[in-house]
């Protein structure tokens, strides 16, 4: 039976998980439900922004939420020249080939994490790693309230980003009607490769503020990404604010879904949610055009 | 073997062409070849090096490339003139029918024995597949007892099985808390959901209330699992005397920082085949963490110059000397030892020699090896607990480097 003093720490809980869960989805909902690229090297591009956070504090003793400063600008610039090089040119605008291509370089990307790094586990050891901020009762630990607080922003930069600027003009333009975009004058490939820099700094925001409360090993990505695609079909695609709030719901049920059924079965529930939103509301809860 | 070589495509006419080229190689012969085969001695090492458990996985395959070594640069089997060892990698990816897929291809291929697979449920299933072949199979690791009950005259496990390491736990932690005056009168078992974690707290369910302690609350998780504070929630709810969990590394870890962080208050943790209780790269992360936790657990003999030698190797290479490494190389080692005294590759001469095997050289807790239905009776794990930073072994006496500081004082 479960005591009903742990249901709110759990709640609370639930939603600093699901702030973790909503940015890696935030890039996500830009490269997939944006752009419609089923991005398969999501997990490892992860994966690679953790290693890239553990690498600055194992080596050059920078914190991880200094790292911030480095580490999504650097992310951006792999997306960018990813997409450019590689994925772009690859697809010849095929959407079935991006999916083999980003499936393969998901592939690629993890073996030679494998090569370099092994399958070691590796941890970054903080000053605050251990602290916890008290909040109606419950000890949060304080990594998951900072990545909380950092999944709202991520998400509003996201916001203004795609609203209040001629890139996310280009972007959504491109999103709609991609001849028409290059019709009056958009650089396509440019605005494709900006907006998958984009969804990649995102991921490399993630690390910076997932790493201080977790770990990093070459496969740590295949654990996020199925969640991250619930969320953004959960969220809508291509909303931000529905990737927050898709976010945000499926870390409270999952909490709450382990309470009750045992951690085991706790992840019924998102997948259940999953299915309904996809039966009763296809276009998820803030679904609309871009 | 490896799953590159599964990845390659082969077209029709490169497939026809393959084809035609073996069939035309089986008619005519290629003696020549056949001779090179027979020169060494392939030892099959399939181990999880990708999936949820790779971490584990990888240590085992190294530890088994060591003692391949190892044996190489001591001449390789001398009863067979001096037959090189050599190794076919295989990647089981964490599931049982690949790791199956993999010994039925490395049996068409020839192989000459088998270490695998790790997991329990990955050497059940590699194992009976080996048996169809009747190629001697070592589990390395996997610890559920059905894996030597089923029968099979090729199925060996040098080190213990849970039945054994239940019973040896819960017997030193009745030792231990009695020692104390009894203060642990209640559990809680937090454990992963596969065989190893399941079977082994079915066991200590069973046998925990038999020492007087009452198993508040058993909670399994899957593999793997980000977040661990709802468990530790309850386990703060029901304040158990002891925590004990049976899980793999990367759970272990975020299980110790949970609870670390959450400030949770019990007696003891006394893990039971703990991932990351007795490794020293946990100890070294987070000493903070780490501090105090006892475990039940396979571990080498520290007073072995044996152990300590190949201990040292391991560090040399970068490695960190886990239970994966030094029970991988002593599988492997103990198959050679078999092979040497069969002067033969005859799989059931060898597997006749694993039966009746009394090797020493493995620097384990075990004494000389002594099978019986495949099962290393010896095999043995022993108490560790971390303090001040080092991992010691506190049980059984005659291997302890210190003395079991419970109820914890941290």
């Amino acid at each position: 039976m479960v005591n009903l003093d742990i249901v709110l720490p759990s709640v609370l809980n639930g939603l600093t998980t699901g702030a973790l869960y909503a940015l890696v989805a935030l890039g996500l909902t830009l490269i997939y439900g944006v752009l419609h690229i089923i991005n398969f090297a999501h997990g490892a591009l992860l994966m690679v922004g953790l290693y890239g956070v553990y690498g600055l504090n194992a080596f050059a003793g920078v914190d991880p939420y200094v790292a911030l400063l480095i580490v999504p600008p650097a992310m951006f610039a792999i997306g960018y020249a990813l997409q450019r090089g590689i994925i772009g040119k690859a697809s010849h605008g095929r959407d079935e080939n991006i999916l083999l291509v980003t499936l393969g370089l998901s592939i690629v990307i993890e073996n030679l994490a494998l090569y370099f790094f092994r399958s070691d586990t590796r941890i970054v050891d903080t000053p605050y790693s251990f602290s916890t901020v008290e909040v109606l009762g419950a000890f949060l630990p304080l990594t998951k309230v900072i990545a909380f607080a950092g999944a709202l922003l991520t998400a509003a930069l996201m916001w203004l980003i795609m609203t209040r600027t001629d890139l996310g003009r280009a972007i959504r333009a491109l999103a709609k009607e991609r001849k028409g975009a290059a019709l009056v004058g958009i650089d396509t490939d440019h605005i494709f490769a900006m907006s998958f820099g984009l969804g990649i700094a995102c991921l490399g925001i993630a690390a910076c503020l997932l790493m201080p409360s977790y770990y990093v090993s070459p496969q740590v990505g295949h654990g996020f990404v199925l969640i991250a695609f619930t969320i953004v079909v959960l969220g809508g695609m291509g909303s931000f604010t529905g990737a927050l709030i898709g976010g945000l719901i499926i870390g409270v049920v999952e909490a709450l879904g382990g309470l009750f059924l045992g951690e085991s079965l706790g992840q019924i529930g998102i997948f259940l949610i999953f299915i309904l939103v996809l039966i009763f509301r296809p276009t998820g809860l803030l679904g609309h055009r871009v | 073997m490896t799953r590159q070589a599964n990845k390659g495509g082969l077209d029709r006419r490169a497939f026809l062409a393959a084809g035609g080229a073996a069939l035309g190689a089986g008619i005519t012969g290629f003696p020549a070849v056949l001779r090179a085969q027979t020169e060494s001695v392939k030892i099959g090492l399939i181990h999880p090096v990708s999936g949820f458990i790779a971490f584990s996985g990888n240590q085992c395959r190294e530890g088994a490339l060591m003692a391949i070594a190892d044996i190489n640069a001591r001449g390789g089997i001398q009863s067979l003139g001096g037959a090189q060892l050599e190794a076919v990698l295989g990647d089981s990816q964490g599931k049982p029918e690949v790791g199956a897929a993999e010994v039925a291809k490395m049996a068409e291929a020839g192989i000459h024995g088998i270490v695998a697979g790790y997991a329990s449920s990955i050497s059940l299933a590699t194992s009976q597949e080996a048996a169809k072949t009747n190629t001697p199979h070592v589990v390395d690791v996997g610890v559920s007892d059905e894996i030597t009950k089923r029968g099979l005259e090729n199925t060996f496990r040098f080190s213990p099985g849970y039945g054994k390491i239940a019973e040896f736990a819960v017997a030193n932690l009745d030792t231990i808390n009695k020692n104390a005056g009894s203060p642990a009168k209640t559990a809680m078992i937090i454990h992963e959901e596969s065989l190893f974690g399941t079977g082994t707290a079915n066991l200590l369910n069973a046998q925990l209330p038999q020492i007087g302690i009452e198993v508040v609350d058993t909670i399994k998780h899957a593999n793997p699992t980000r977040d661990f504070t709802n468990i530790v929630l309850q386990i703060k709810s029901n304040a158990p005397d002891l925590i004990i969990p049976a899980n793999y590394y990367n759970e272990y870890v975020l299980l110790a920082r949970t609870m670390r962080q959450q400030q949770v208050s019990a007696k003891g943790i006394y893990s039971v085949l703990g991932g990351a209780a007795s490794n020293y790269q946990f100890v070294a992360e987070f000493p903070e963490a780490a501090d105090m936790i006892m475990d039940c657990n396979h571990w080498f003999d520290p007073n072995s110059e044996v152990a300590l030698q190949r201990k040292k190797a391991a560090e040399d290479k970068g490695l960190y000397y886990t239970y994966e490494v030094f029970l991988a190389y002593n599988a492997v080692a103990f198959l050679a030892d078999a092979i040497e005294r069969a002067g033969s590759l005859d799989k059931a001469a060898v597997n006749a020699a694993l039966a009746e095997s009394t090797w020493d050289d493995h620097g384990m807790p075990y004494g000389p090896t002594k099978i019986e239905n495949g099962q290393n009776q010896g095999a043995q794990p022993v108490n560790t607990q971390v303090l001040d930073g080092v991992i010691e072994v506190i049980y059984p006496d005659q291997f302890a480097s210190a003395e079991a500081v419970f109820p914890m004082t941290r």
